[in-house]
């Protein structure tokens, strides 16, 4: 919106401070200027205003000079509303208020012998054509003109009908089912029985509020005229300019609530625009009201308010005296409000009918704080409030983040939404996957059930653009259920490809493979306190291993009996489907089950003193045999002396069988109280050789 | 390592005996003093007192053997003396370590670059997430979250949104589907704002309330270089008896000192939310220029970073059905909130929304 700072002035003659002060003063109170250009000596400024929506009132120039005039405390000059007087009607105009829900007030001033002209300056008295040329609004034809310059001196939507088209006299009323109206645009409209219309006696003439009709508006062979000046509801007008797919400078503040009392002044000056060009007014202004409607708008109770309560809210300023009963009093009265003591330092309130904003007592409180200036209040700490309490599962968030980044992985945020086809693929319950409404594209037409789409499709990024070495992981939020409810749950994702994140002159990176995420699975998981931890794989035709992981190269993870998530390759054909020709894998945590686990807390024990004993074993074992059988007959020995084994290398050699393997095993052994004798190594190796013989494994000779 | 002979023992007299240890030892002094390397010095243990074929074994089984009973007192003192001397010989040549030389010869190139284990990054909205949450976290508040999918009571309602608010239409919310025949207040859709959070921590605690609510919102909105439908805000809430505008001035002009610099300045401006009243949009002196004006303050000085305001006396009025005591009459409370992606973008020098959420390694490495 454009406003010229001429013309505010005209409005304020006492306005100490220059322009660049008052579009500093007025943004600081709400009423913000975007923009100030110079339009050269005598001609004052140009501001581009941006005003919030509950402001419709300071839409226009009256409006802004009284924040003005509140701010500066300079007096505001009230609109000459003098009109010529008027010649007596043979009878009061008719009009009449049929929908008194969306009508508050219809006034209607007939003027006669009117001539209708684009070249004179028709309004001596402002500097009208300067006003226009300055703001580059086109002068149309005296009557256009003439609403167009009260629509911007103050805001209140008007329109002038041809009087001769109008016949018998204005209803306002819904239209009916089937009803025709041509409007202003040219568009012929079907009306709608909820839309709501000026109507003469037998046909509608304009939409209410929002725009006027074809057949009965000014033209150059207008003579006689009818000034509408009108309160519409805003629910009312709202849904008449939706269905047509209007949006007007009339319907836009009718909308957002204009001002009750304003009809009558409005009228005046179109009239008075009108009658410079010769003609005469006949009969009183008829003016139409509808009680209820006035009571919500131009006659509101009062509302009470109390000093203490605005200091109660506002607090300290920068000022020793802070807010007085003297602000309080001034600002508001400025504001066009009137007050009323009653009691001590409190007042009942009277609201002005342009504020439709301000309805309780906080409200007044906010236009104190406002035109008193927020930047004069104190800047205060409050009190202390309690200790501050973590959320049960921040540690364990930030221990994952952790593990991650430390083994060379970004954290990453994808979409909160993926592709149907992607959410079937990912689903952990297939089926509860929750589609929008309205989705952004039929990409993300689902919430995610799973990270692992959006991680896919990060990863096929990096690919795409030849970064080849990936490693990402998520931290976010999967969805599933219904649409009638959706359950939200923390998931954690990661996926890798390329080499390891190792960068070396000297040393060689080789490609990250299955053990390496594995690794990067079992340090996560040990950031947790689980009393089981194994992980295992299901033959393809059990159906239970996630369709984008393939069937013999991914594991599912369990911790103390739960599954808490799987990881692996992705499927070979998923990668040639999404066109990756990189080996990449992946894998995704259900956080909400491991946040039941606790998170392991470090406790010191004994070091033992007495030498440790590493015994290596070469062993050749079965293609079948895997590590874990090993491992678990090895643990079933419980020689407490057996500190630590594990496998060493694996290796395959043309030397063994077709069919098998070699596995070089340490152990360890020592004791807490002893050195241990060479007996007791002898006794325990034999134990270990036996066992591991019984899982399938011979010494290699 | 020079060929030590034993010498030939002719006599067992003292002075004989005395000249034969004599050159030994020196024969052994000479070799110690050209010790250059941990080899040099083990092979010289090796030699002279290898258990097998070390020359003091040598000596020892020559001449004692040959040596008459009388003389084997004499001979004895000399050899212990000669292989403690050798022994201390091997201790200072093996504490003395290698020569110039051989650490010449060890040469590397240290200009070639370190092997290094890479790390990972925190995402910039992670890091930046947990920049403001600690900010208040000293200021004393708690972490609050909830859930992305809300009801329109909770998103829109209970936060004083009136019925017909442009923010209710599907053209700025995302929404669930098949929610049209649901009452309005149930309907599902993705928050638009993190605010739903502070009517959900109201309805489980009475005051007093310090809180901050990081979390992930979205909205209807194209995306370009500075919007995107998914974005993060982190919304903070105080209540208490007592709670004034200017504790609201306070802590937001700490906080944005404690984000930007103690030299960073706000000023607060009205504004208009729903839910709070008064209301007011905040600007820090612009923290590329100083205020002076740049391109990225507009040439004014100033940046808009934050919305704000006193929490208003109808969102109490939801919170009081559930808690009584949140009485707006005698407590009071305030509320705001900051888009994270925003102050992201300015803190890092970041021009595209979209980086945050393209996964890109060459964008995301480089916060590690």
């Amino acid at each position: 919106m454009k406003i010229l700072t001429k013309w505010l002035r005209s409005y304020l003659p006492g306005l100490p401070a220059d322009d660049a002060q008052l579009a500093e003063d007025l943004t600081l109170r709400g009423i913000a200027v975007e923009g100030i250009f110079d339009l050269g000596p005598g001609n004052g400024s140009l501001y581009e205003m941006d005003i919030t929506t509950n402001r419709v009132d300071a839409m226009n120039h009256y409006g802004i000079a009284r924040e003005a005039a509140a701010i500066y405390g300079v007096a505001l000059q009230p609109f000459d509303l003098t009109l010529p007087a008027h010649k007596p009607a043979a009878a009061v105009f008719p009009v009449r208020i049929e929908a008194e829900d969306a009508c508050g007030r219809f006034t209607a001033r007939v003027l006669r012998g009117i001539t209708i002209t684009d070249s004179r300056d028709w309004f001596t008295q402002a500097e009208v054509d300067t006003y226009f040329k300055l703001l580059e609004q086109k002068k149309i034809s005296s009557a256009v003109d003439a609403t167009n310059f009260v629509w911007l001196a103050m805001g209140q939507p008007t329109h002038a009908f041809d009087l001769d088209k109008i016949e018998g006299g204005i209803l306002v009323r819904r239209a009916r089912k089937g009803e025709k109206l041509k409007t202003l645009d040219g568009i012929e409209r079907t009306l709608d029985p909820e839309d709501l219309v000026v109507a003469d006696h037998a046909k509608p003439l304009a939409l209410a509020g929002v725009m006027g009709g074809w057949d009965s508006m000014i033209t150059p062979a207008t003579k006689n005229v009818l000034v509408e000046a009108a309160w519409f509801e805003p629910m009312a007008v709202r849904r008449t300019a939706r269905r047509h797919g209007l949006h007007t400078d009339a319907s836009h503040r009718f909308e957002r609530g204009a001002d009750f009392n304003s009809a009558p002044v409005a009228s005046a000056l179109v009239s008075r625009i009108l009658l410079a060009a010769g003609g005469s007014i006949e009969g009183d202004l008829v003016d139409v009201r509808v009680p209820a409607l006035e009571a919500r708008t131009a006659a509101r109770k009062p509302i009470a308010l109390a000093l203490s309560e605005v200091q109660r809210i506002l607090g300290t300023t920068t000022d020793a005296e802070g807010i007085t009963a003297a602000t309080v009093e001034g600002v508001l009265a400025a504001l066009g409000c009137t007050l009323v003591p009653a009691g001590a330092a409190a007042w009942s309130v009277t609201l002005p009918s342009w504020r439709l904003d301000i309805e309780r007592e906080i409200d007044l409180i906010e236009e104190v704080a406002r035109v008193y200036g927020y930047n004069r209040f104190a800047n205060t700490l409050p009190a202390f409030g309690g200790g501050v309490t973590a959320l049960p599962f921040a540690q364990a968030e930030s221990a994952l983040r952790e593990t991650l980044r430390s083994a060379g992985f970004h954290e990453a945020i994808a979409s909160t939404f993926c592709s149907a086809s992607d959410a079937a693929l990912t689903a952990p319950q297939p089926g509860l996957v929750v589609p929008l409404g309205n989705p952004l594209s039929e990409e993300a037409g689902v919430l995610r059930p799973s990270l692992i789409p959006g991680m896919l499709t990060m990863v096929a990024g990096n690919l795409h653009r030849d970064v080849s070495d990936v490693r990402l992981f998520e931290l976010g939020t999967v969805f599933s259920g219904t649409t009638e409810k959706v359950d939200e749950r923390p998931a954690l994702a990661f996926a890798a490809a390329g080499l390891l994140p190792e960068q070396s002159p000297l040393h060689p990176s080789r490609s990250i493979d299955f053990h390496d995420l594995k690794g990067v699975v079992e340090q996560l998981l040990t950031r947790f306190q689980t009393r089981t931890l194994y992980f295992d794989r299901f033959a393809p035709e059990a159906g239970l291993t996630p369709a984008w992981l393939h069937p013999f190269r991914s594991a599912r993870i369990v911790a103390d009996g739960t599954t808490v998530g799987w990881f692996g390759q992705l499927h070979p054909r998923e990668a040639a489907a999404r066109k990756l020709k990189d080996t990449i894998f992946l894998g995704e945590l259900y956080l909400d089950r491991l946040y039941r686990l606790p998170l392991r807390k470090p406790a010191a024990r004994e070091i033992s003193r007495f030498q440790p004993v590493r015994r290596d074993f070469s062993l050749v074992l079965d293609e079948s045999v895997a590590w874990e059988q090993i491992d678990r007959t090895l643990a079933s020995l419980d020689i407490p002396e057996m500190v630590d084994w594990r496998a060493r290398e694996t290796f395959r050699d043309a030397k063994f069988g077709v069919r098998e393997y070699s596995l070089l095993m340490g152990v360890t052994f020592q004791a807490a109280d002893r050195t241990l004798r060479e007996e007791e190594l002898q006794a325990f190796q034999a134990q270990v050789i036996a066992a591991v013989g019984k899982a399938g494994a011979r010494l290699r000779s | 390592m020079t060929n030590e002979v034993i010498p030939h023992l002719t006599a067992f007299d003292e002075a004989a005996l005395d000249q034969a240890f004599a050159t030994l030892e020196r024969q052994a002094r000479d070799a110690a003093s050209a010790l250059g390397s941990p080899e040099a010095v083990e092979a010289f243990r090796l030699h002279w007192l290898g258990r097998k074929q070390g020359l003091l074994n040598e000596v020892s089984s020559r001449w004692l053997k040959s040596a008459p009973p009388e003389a084997k007192k004499a001979l004895g003192q000399r050899f212990n003396a000669l292989k403690s001397a050798v022994e201390g010989l091997l201790d200072d040549a093996s504490g003395a370590g290698p020569t110039d030389e051989a650490l010449a010869a060890e040469a590397i190139d240290i200009t070639l670059p370190g092997s290094r284990r890479l790390t990972g990054a925190e995402h910039p909205i992670t890091r930046t997430l947990n920049e403001i949450v600690s900010v208040f976290a000293a200021l004393g508040y708690s972490v609050g979250v909830g859930p992305e999918v809300e009801t329109d009571f909770y998103n829109f309602e209970c936060m004083n949104f009136p019925p017909g608010h442009p923010a209710r239409d599907t053209q700025d919310t995302l929404v669930v589907a098949n929610q049209e025949r649901r009452a309005q207040r149930d309907r599902l859709l993705l928050r638009t704002h993190t605010s739903p959070v502070q009517m959900r921590t109201m309805e489980q605690q009475p005051p007093p309330v310090r809180i901050v609510i990081p979390g992930k919102v979205h909205r209807n909105d194209a995306q370009d270089a500075t919007h995107s439908p998914i974005f993060h805000q982190v919304e903070g809430l105080c209540v208490d008896t007592n709670i004034t505008f200017s504790d609201l001035k306070g802590t937001l002009d700490h906080a944005m000192k404690a984000l930007f610099g103690s030299s960073v300045k706000t000023r607060f401006f009205p504004s208009f939310f729903p839910f709070t009243e008064p209301s007011a949009d905040v600007q820090i002196s612009c923290i590329f220029c100083g205020g002076k004006g740049c391109r990225k303050c507009k040439h004014s000085g100033w940046i808009e970073l934050l919305g704000c305001g006193m929490v208003d006396p109808a969102v109490f009025a939801f919170a009081k059905e559930k808690q009584p005591a949140y009485d707006p009459k005698k407590i009071s409370g305030f509320a705001f909130g900051m888009g994270v992606e925003r102050i992201a973008m300015m803190k890092y020098g970041i021009s595209e929304i979209g980086q945050f959420y393209a996964g890109d390694m060459r964008f995301l490495g480089q916060f590690a």
